[in-house]
């Protein structure tokens, strides 16, 4: 990762003419040519709106106009959002030929802000997975070993940063999808607060867990692309009427004085020794930069990722109930009745961990399981917000690693449907939440695999986050 | 075994799933293997907790409380047009798999 190649940089060489954004979105066409066939990061390229794009900032430019915040700089959409005209697939097959009508909120303020839209990154079938794997098309690798998972969903996006064929990419968080692959690939991954950012042509996974945001070089980099997206949409009422402060100034505030919670379920059983070498050093990097470290008890989280898969599953069994083969999206052929084509339209399209996905959910809201499953998870999941309003009572912001492990290598799990989940279990819980998190590289294992160090702050407190982990990524 | 075969036939049906042979016998295995898991949750007496269905309103902020209304008082004024125009019909008729110029096209769903 050339971590020169920042949006400030793009964008201040584009302004000062030693560069246009054409040669820099051609330039990133190349290298996606050359290296994302051993990558499998892209799904799709949108190279005539990338560079139609382009060319308004290289105009722009050209006659001295200030440029904006994200002037030129090329970026990747997870193909979970929407795209105007350019095929959005989710990673399923049961949307391979689908063409949007509209755009994503979030992609179409990066676009109003400058951005110039490569293409659609890959990612696990409707951002179901932690690996990449169960992507409809074909796994990605990770850039970092190409024997390795990028992680997951957002894999595509964390992959395409970290080989630099994107400045910087959008993900979605629902148990962890932009902070892991984030953590895997050796990129900063933020998940905004529950409500920051309109989910408005988010194709929808779980709805009171999924969340847009931004994999990017640097933290930097992560506050400018929040700053563009947040705030509040009239098109998704769940976002949230709240001021979006200016991350990128408050990112100079010191972090001295400031009480991080160390949280000792974040560090027990199951977590690699490299990992956990590397996080505890990253601690005490931040307590030599004058942060105070203070032990805290968040004492459900073992419950958090039962808790995740039943809550996740069912709001996605309700949600997938839309791909029927009638409006859009596959349909099966020498189908004789109607419920026929729902059926088999739906066996077609979905892959395996989607269907499973389906099953669990409509089982934990089938008559006679919905109070021990569904209501059971909903009164844990209000114990585990409890333990964070305990936690923040004391704390401006709580470490933890992202991950248990480094990136594991493809096929090592995949057989295994709850060793993968357990893949998510530092990041569920703040999709549950509703909280802030981020996740920025803290060092090395010995193979040479990034490690992550995950932040977690008050709701709608992402300046602090961002803020410990630009103060981090600093000293670091 | 919490889950039997019947009970993923049945489910299937409610999820409008066919799923063959080779897909039932996996489902079993993994929903009875996830339920196990999940029992995790029978530990926590949560006789007195309240569900939790989504987050808004539930926050604690940085500086001080913040006024999020939550998700029921969120309302708009009555516009005539709506948000946004409805998307013309050709439009939205374009992903479809099998349309005429006005209607999706499915099989027949009343025999006569």
């Amino acid at each position: 990762m050339n971590s020169e190649f920042t949006i400030d940089a793009v964008r201040t060489a584009i302004q000062e003419r030693k560069t246009t954004a054409f040669a820099l979105a051609e330039e990133h066409y190349a290298r996606i040519e050359k290296e994302d066939p051993h990558i499998g990061a892209f799904l799709t390229l949108c190279k005539d709106r990338a560079l139609e794009q382009a060319d308004r900032i290289d105009r722009m430019a050209a006659e001295g106009k200030p440029l904006p915040p994200l002037g030129g700089v090329p970026v990747a959409i997870k193909d979970v959002m929407v795209t105007r005209g350019v095929r959005s697939t989710a990673g399923s097959k049961a949307l391979d030929n689908f063409i949007p009508p509209y755009d994503c909120t979030a992609v179409a303020r990066l676009e109003a802000a400058g951005a110039v839209i490569l293409g659609k990154t890959n990612c696990d079938e409707f951002a179901m997975g932690s690996s990449n794997e169960n992507s409809g098309f074909h796994p990605v690798h990770n850039p970092r070993d190409l024997s390795r998972v990028p992680g997951g969903s957002s894999g595509g996006s964390a992959a395409a940063v970290a080989a630099d064929m994107a400045v910087a990419a959008l993900g979605s968080d629902t148990g962890g999808s932009i902070r892991q692959p984030a953590s895997f690939c050796g990129v900063v991954g933020l998940m905004p607060t529950y409500g920051r950012v309109s989910r408005y042509g988010l194709i929808a996974f779980a709805s009171s867990l999924d969340h847009i945001g931004p994999l990017t070089k640097t933290v930097n980099d992560a506050a400018l692309i929040l700053r563009t997206i947040a705030g509040r949409d009239p098109m998704d009422s769940t976002s949230a009427d709240v001021p979006v402060p200016d991350y990128v100034v408050e990112l100079d505030r010191p972090v001295r004085g400031l009480k991080l919670g160390v949280a000792k379920e974040y560090f027990g059983d199951g977590l690699d020794a490299e990992v956990r070498r590397a996080v505890e050093s990253a601690i005490e990097k931040l307590r030599s930069l004058g942060c105070e470290i203070v032990p805290v008890s968040l004492p459900h989280t073992r419950y958090a990722i039962p808790t995740y898969y039943l809550i996740a599953t069912a709001e996605a069994s309700a949600n997938l109930a839309r791909y029927d083969g009638v409006r859009y999206g596959h349909r099966a052929t020498g189908v004789k009745t109607l419920s026929d084509m729902y059926r088999r339209s739906r066996d077609e399209g979905f892959g395996a961990e989607v269907k499973r996905r389906i099953m669990l959910g409509t089982y934990a809201l089938s008559a006679g399981y919905y109070d021990a499953y569904y209501l059971k998870a909903q009164k844990v999941r209000a114990l585990l917000a409890q333990d964070f309003v305990e936690a923040f009572h004391t704390v401006d912001a709580i470490i933890t690693p992202t991950a248990p492990t480094a990136a594991f290598r493809l096929g090592e799990k995949s057989d295994d449907p709850l060793a993968m989940y357990l893949a998510d279990i530092y990041t569920v819980t703040a999709d549950l939440v509703g909280i802030p998190g981020i996740s920025v590289p803290c060092g090395e294992t010995k193979e040479k695999l990034p490690v992550g160090l995950q932040i977690l702050g008050k709701h709608f407190d992402e300046a602090t986050v961002l803020r410990v982990a630009h103060a981090y990524e600093r000293s670091a | 075994m919490k889950v039997s075969e019947k009970d993923v036939a049945y489910v299937a049906e409610l999820a409008n799933l066919d799923l063959t042979p080779h897909e039932r016998e996996g489902m079993l295995r993994d929903l009875n293997s996830i339920l196990d898991y999940v029992d995790l949750l029978n530990e926590v007496d949560t006789s007195n907790v309240q569900p939790m269905a989504q987050v808004s309103g539930h926050e604690q902020t940085g500086e001080g409380t913040i006024q999020n209304r939550s998700l029921a008082e969120v309302s708009r004024a009555d516009i005539l047009e709506g948000l946004r125009p409805s998307l013309p019909q050709d439009v939205a008729l374009a992903n479809a798999p099998d349309a005429d110029q006005t209607f999706f096209r499915v099989p027949k769903v009343i025999e006569r």
